[in-house]
């Protein structure tokens, strides 16, 4: 193998990358304003309520939590699966990895009931309960992908980069098995409660996280004036391709099982059919937006770095509205309590729950990706993440 | 380096000093409304009161046990300000103390600080 | 001691009471259970539950609930999408035949709780007698037994308080549920709802010891079909439905 790849810090141009911090720091600001909203007034100022218990914020949450564990992949193909191209650019997949993963625990924290009691949360564990077993693993995880990072940045400490990246890659394949099996083990809602559920979100966060590195990255090369080699281009894109079909494939695994039993037909025609929002997010959002115009960007002739990013973006869009089907859409669907009875009552029993988010629940989730978005810029300035793709090693593989 | 060092701590020893001085911070207002014997002696409960409560929480949830000797409703009852009804309020029992030690308060979020307290719609418990 | 004569009294005056409840020879609606000393824990010997006949409970009734909501210091339910709501009264009706019939629903106690597997600190849990509780002291407010509940037994507290019962402390931020009145259980009582469903001469609802083969609900349990609300889960509910 030839030479290790060189990395540098960003271009320095002061005004806009001061200007980038004020931007963040307003989002910022705004989640901050909102989290001491709800924690003074309590949750009755959100749209959250006793029938759609986690709202918006869980969905912004949720979705960054997954795509930080997926966009430790591209480290993970580079350290565990040994291509150069991917080893370039680990350094900047563990930087967004630890960023996105506070960015999604931050607005988790802040939309707890009691948030003061978070050192409570830290020492008291329930070991049976899969949220407990998240907690430990997104802490691990943080030292986990630290000390990656710090083998794979100090050249002293480079040959121990394969085994912790080793370990990086099955811990973080656990953290995302938990996380789906968040909702995988509930067996309460008719939404939930599937053994599929996580690996699911392993492929969901394969896709997320390679999606947001792709815009990241170009968004590094478009500020220091430089172009992707159009090899690695073409890897990656066709790597994104890969991860968003297989996340169709999972959808209509799911969907055509679910529909095949009667007793969940209820759920799956108001999920395909008359869910109104939820509907449209799962066709228009998760399938559509999400899945098939990402891979005819990808695939159409002529793929440029610009289709590829908005290919990701949208992926990135279509992933936000997966996250809100599944929480959201799962937590509407009324409880199925007595199979073949119609139920009314006053708490809201056998009706589709509505749910209004107010702006305090979406400034709170943008909170976290401003936390994600924050950390990267900063590091990305005052450390050297830039991949410099080492050509000759490139050349020598083809 | 020593020598800013040295003249930091000096200064921060003569505003402590400063702030020790009897009258220059407000003391707990200590009313003891029903005078006899508390529970427990004066420096056990000064010392440990945090203890007793969290340890007769955990009994009385969990086991089910509900002595009269550690519950918190007791203390009420005995504490609570003759005046004002409560444990809290500017000279109530716990809070006047517990600013004194800058001590954050998180039972009264959930348990009544008044003795007896008729439920909402007006009947006793 | 005047604390054991005011017990006394208290089961005096209510034997007396439970004897003009009798409907029926050897069956009381209303059981009283004996009071375990203040001092000694709770143990597996008993398994609380409760046994409702849903052929005498009326649509429209709410008697349960408002002694519910009176015992506990719930207010009354002014944001039915964001108050608590301990117990409701559920309308049912079957698609196919038309048959209408009304029911109260509460936590069903179970002895395989979600809502206990779920908890990530440990806040909800089940007491050694069945009792299904939060410790709010621990709760974190993060929701996750809500979602699991099968029964939306659970409520979020989303506002301040300041008009709680001294026995039933709730507050902001945590979660909370029907305790089958604990407070009350723990000193001999009966469930305020049982106690209201009886007072109102519904008796719809019987409270007991399931464990115990001579109590009141032990022996109908035994004598009368009663089924579980989504018994195919298998969660061993401590609550018991006659009549669905």
């Amino acid at each position: 193998m030839a030479s290790a790849s060189t990395y540098v810090e960003t271009q320095s141009r002061p005004a806009a990358f001061w200007g980038l911090l004020a931007l963040g720091g307003l989002f910022m600001l705004a989640a901050f304003a909102a989290f001491l909203h709800f924690e003074h007034s309590g949750h009755v100022v959100t749209g959250m309520d006793n029938q759609i218990v986690w709202g918006m914020p869980h969905v912004f949450a949720v979705f960054l939590i997954v795509a930080a564990s997926g966009v430790l992949n591209v480290a993970s193909i580079g350290s565990v699966f040994g291509k150069p191209a991917y080893k370039a650019r680990a350094p900047l997949s563990g930087l967004l990895a630890l960023a996105m993963m506070a960015g999604g625990l931050a607005v988790l924290a802040a939309d707890l009931g009691r948030p003061d009691r978070l050192i409570v949360a830290m020492t008291h564990f329930n070991f049976k309960s899969i949220f407990a077993l998240n907690m430990m693993f997104y802490s691990g995880f943080f030292v986990i992908v630290a000390a990656y990072l710090v083998t794979m940045m100090d050249r002293s400490l480079n040959r121990w980069s394969k085994i912790v990246g080793f370990l990086a890659f099955f811990w973080r394949l656990a953290l995302t098995t938990a996380t789906g099996s968040i909702f995988g083990f509930l067996i309460a809602r008719t939404a939930y409660g599937s053994a599929l559920l996580a690996p699911m979100f392993i492929i969901y966060s394969f896709a997320y996280g390679l999606a947001a590195f792709l815009i990241v990255q170009g968004s590094m090369y478009a500020w220091n004036g430089l172009a992707l080699d159009a090899r690695i281009l073409a890897r990656m894109k066709n790597l994104l391709a890969v991860f968003v079909g297989a996340a169709l494939y999972f959808t209509v695994v799911m969907h055509l099982t679910s529909l095949y039993f009667a007793k969940q037909e209820a759920y799956e025609r108001f999920l395909l059919l008359d869910g109104g929002i939820y509907t449209a997010a799962f066709w228009l959002g998760q399938v559509v937006v999400g899945g098939l115009l990402p891979l005819a960007l990808i695939f159409a002739p002529g793929a440029t770095q610009a289709r590829v990013i908005a290919a990701s973006v949208l992926v990135v869009l279509g992933g936000l509205a997966q996250m809100f089907v599944t929480i959201v859409g799962g937590q509407a669907f009324p409880l199925e309590m007595f199979p073949g009875y119609a139920v009314s009552s006053s708490f809201q029993d056998g009706i589709v729950n509505a749910y209004s988010p107010v702006p305090g629940e979406f400034a709170l989730g943008f909170g976290g990706i401003a936390l994600a978005f924050l950390i990267t810029v900063v590091a990305v300035r005052v450390l050297r993440f830039l991949p410099q793709d080492d050509f000759a090693a490139l050349n020598a593989e083809d | 380096m020593k020598a800013i060092a040295l003249a930091v701590l000096w200064g921060l020893t003569f505003a402590a000093a400063y702030a020790a001085e009897p009258g220059r911070t407000p003391l707990p207002a200590i009313a003891i409304e029903k005078p006899g014997q508390c529970v427990e002696p004066k420096d056990v409960m000064r010392r440990d009161h945090m203890k007793l409560l969290q340890h007769q929480r955990d009994k009385t949830l969990h086991q089910g046990i509900r002595t009269k000797k550690h519950s918190l409703n007791e203390c009420i009852a005995c504490h609570a300000d003759r005046k004002t009804g409560t444990v809290l309020g500017k000279d109530g029992f716990c809070q006047s103390c517990h600013e004194y030690a800058a001590v954050k308060l998180d039972c009264w979020d959930c348990h009544q600080p008044k003795p007896g307290q008729k439920t909402a719609s007006g009947a006793k418990p | 001691m005047s604390e054991n004569n005011s017990r006394r009294g208290f089961l005096a005056t209510s034997a007396a009471a439970l004897a003009g409840l009798t409907l029926a020879p050897g069956i009381r609606l209303v059981e009283i259970a004996t009071a375990k000393p203040d001092n000694e824990p709770v143990t597996a010997k008993v398994r609380w539950g409760m046994l409702i006949d849903t052929t005498r409970c009326q649509s429209g009734c709410t008697e349960c609930v408002a002694a519910c909501g009176k015992e506990n210091g719930l207010s009354e339910v002014k944001k039915p999408r964001t108050d608590a709501q301990w117990i409701r009264k559920i309308d049912l009706k079957e698609l196919k035949t038309g048959r209408a019939l009304s029911l109260p629903m509460m936590c069903q106690h179970c002895a395989n709780p979600p809502c206990v597997d779920v908890c990530p600190t440990g806040a909800s849990f089940k007491r050694a007698d069945g009792i299904v509780l939060v410790d709010r002291h621990i709760c974190i407010g993060c929701r996750y037994c809500m979602m699991a509940c099968p029964y939306k037994a659970r409520s979020f507290v989303h506002e301040p308080h300041t008009d709680q019962n001294p026995e039933v402390p709730r507050g902001q931020g945590c979660v909370e549920g029907c305790t089958l009145c604990v407070h009350r259980v723990d000193r001999g009582g009966t469930p305020a709802c049982v106690e209201a469903c009886a007072a109102a001469g519904h008796n719809a609802m019987l409270f007991g010891d399931l464990n115990d083969p001579e109590s009141a609900i032990a022996k109908r349990v035994r004598e009368v079909k009663t089924t579980q609300v989504r018994a195919d889960l298998k969660l061993d509910l401590g609550v018991r439905y006659e009549g669905i």
